[in-house]
């Protein structure tokens, strides 16, 4: 097994990616971005960074399957109870006579916050208003993510944290088994509303705007200067008094946009932009 | 431990689980109130227990115990307390960065990715303890430290409540020191800047 990388070495990688497939990740938290890349070299038993870099020049799909492991694709429904709750009960409301409601989720991984939010809606009776676009990086997270299917050893933590965040019915209202029991697919009726797309926070632009926009533990993989311009891009794709949710233990507060914004929960992490 | 130069380092780095939470209470009760290094905790925890845990760490503490912000510079004075469900790494630049990357021996927080990436950054300046725990999460980390120049410290395992974390240190590298809780404090006490 490797046990270290040279910066110099992950310099060239990402050198390479940039250049070749203009994905630019020059900007990542370097440390972890390191782990990542070490992960990688040992899933596909590759000898090190130069063998991975020649098997990435040659190869399109590989590179997206490298894409994929190097963005962490951690989820979970429902993930911080109390923040879903918070959204119920203070945040949506505020939109109840609106005509629209907008919501992206960026970076939306496997899709499981897409479906949190489908099933959070539907059971505000706020579906047929709202307009949903989920987008990610990565293409291949993102069929997952259309297709709703999950594997069974998921459910045990998804249903926990629907339970805590207290909604109407039972989580098994919105799946049903397949496979034997190993997997669980989610009713087609959730996703009514959501559109999905391929965007990149790094290099695309603003293709929209929004109220609400959640964006959860995507950038803490990303430097300062990352996290600036993309807090820039959500100042951007929000309508004024529109609202921003990151990661319970992410902040603007560092950010220069951060004086666009105010707090609204500091505990959840929502964000309302001002004036 | 008249070898030590109680000068050198920059951070300790402490990791526990079950049968630690005594330990790291007591640990923080006596430490000097001036204590002058940052400390870091990573302790395996319930993860759907967000808030009470770093309340019930800080009733007893002379230090500051707080669970970070992902991008917290790090600074003496403080005590900072891995959150539930995230990795706590350092970033070169004397930062804390949290991350939600995979399981590492079934924990997240995992001890072995805090104190390897603690480690990396802060080389011989470092000091790691290992508590009383259920796993083997850490013992690797804790080598890490100790192969990288740094001052390992495992709880005797005589003491601690449950052996296993330990032990399992011992059994992949010599720790520097093993010591019991009122061993630690001692020494912690001697640290100057």
């Amino acid at each position: 097994m490797i046990q270290d990388i040279d910066i110099k070495e992950l310099r060239n990688l990402i050198a390479t990616i940039k250049e070749i497939y203009r994905y630019d990740f020059s900007n990542y938290a370097i440390s972890s971005f390191k782990r990542r890349i070490l992960r990688i070299l040992e899933l596909y038993k590759i000898s090190g960074v130069e063998e991975l870099i020649t098997k990435i020049k040659t190869n399109r799909m590989f590179l997206e399957e490298v894409i994929k492991e190097i963005t962490v694709n951690t989820t979970e429904m429902f993930r911080d109870p109390s923040m879903w709750r918070t959204l119920r009960e203070t945040i949506l409301p505020q939109f109840k006579n609106n005509n629209t409601i907008r919501i992206w989720h960026a970076a939306c991984s496997s899709g499981e916050e897409v479906y949190s939010m489908g099933i959070l809606l539907k059971e505000a009776g706020l579906s047929e208003k709202t307009s949903i676009f989920a987008s990610d990086i990565n293409e291949d997270v993102l069929k997952t993510a259309k297709q709703g299917i999950y594997p069974t050893r998921t459910l045990e933590l998804n249903m926990s944290n629907y339970e805590r965040f207290a909604g109407i019915g039972k989580l098994s209202d919105y799946y049903k088994l397949i496979d034997n029991n190993e997997k669980y697919v989610f009713d087609k009726s959730i996703l009514k509303n959501v559109m999905f797309r391929t965007h990149d926070l790094v290099l695309d632009e603003s293709f929209s705007k929004f109220d609400i926009i959640l964006c959860r533990n995507v950038m803490i993989y990303f430097n300062f200067e990352l996290q600036d311009k993309v807090v820039q891009l959500f100042e951007n794709s929000l309508f004024t008094g529109g609202y921003l949710v990151l990661g319970s233990k992410e902040t603007i507060a560092w950010c220069k946009s951060a004086k666009s914004f105010s707090v609204v929960n500091v505990e959840d992490k929502i964000y309302k932009k001002i004036g | 431990m008249q070898n030590i130069d109680f000068t050198k380092y920059r951070v300790v780095v402490i990791g526990g689980s079950a049968g630690s939470f005594p330990v790291i209470t007591k640990i923080l009760g006596m430490l000097n109130s001036d204590f002058p290094l940052p400390i870091l905790l990573c302790l395996h925890r319930l993860k759907h227990i967000r808030n009470g845990f770093v309340e019930a760490l800080n009733i007893k503490s002379n230090i500051h115990v707080i669970e970070p912000e992902d991008k917290t510079m790090i600074k003496s004075g403080f005590a900072y307390l891995a959150p539930s469900n995230y990795h706590l790494t350092i970033e070169i630049g004397n930062y804390i960065s949290l991350t939600t990357e995979e399981l590492i021996n079934f924990s997240r927080p995992s001890i072995d990715l805090s104190f390897d990436s603690a480690s990396y950054v802060y080389k011989d300046r470092l000091i790691g303890i290992i508590l009383s725990g259920a796993n083997k999460d850490g013992a690797k980390g804790m080598c890490r430290i100790k192969s990288r120049g740094g001052l390992s410290i495992i709880q005797d395992p005589v003491e601690a409540s449950v052996k296993t974390m330990p032990e399992s240190v011992l059994s992949i590298c010599k720790p520097d020191m093993v010591l019991k809780t009122d061993g630690i404090i001692e020494l912690l006490n001697k640290i100057k800047k």
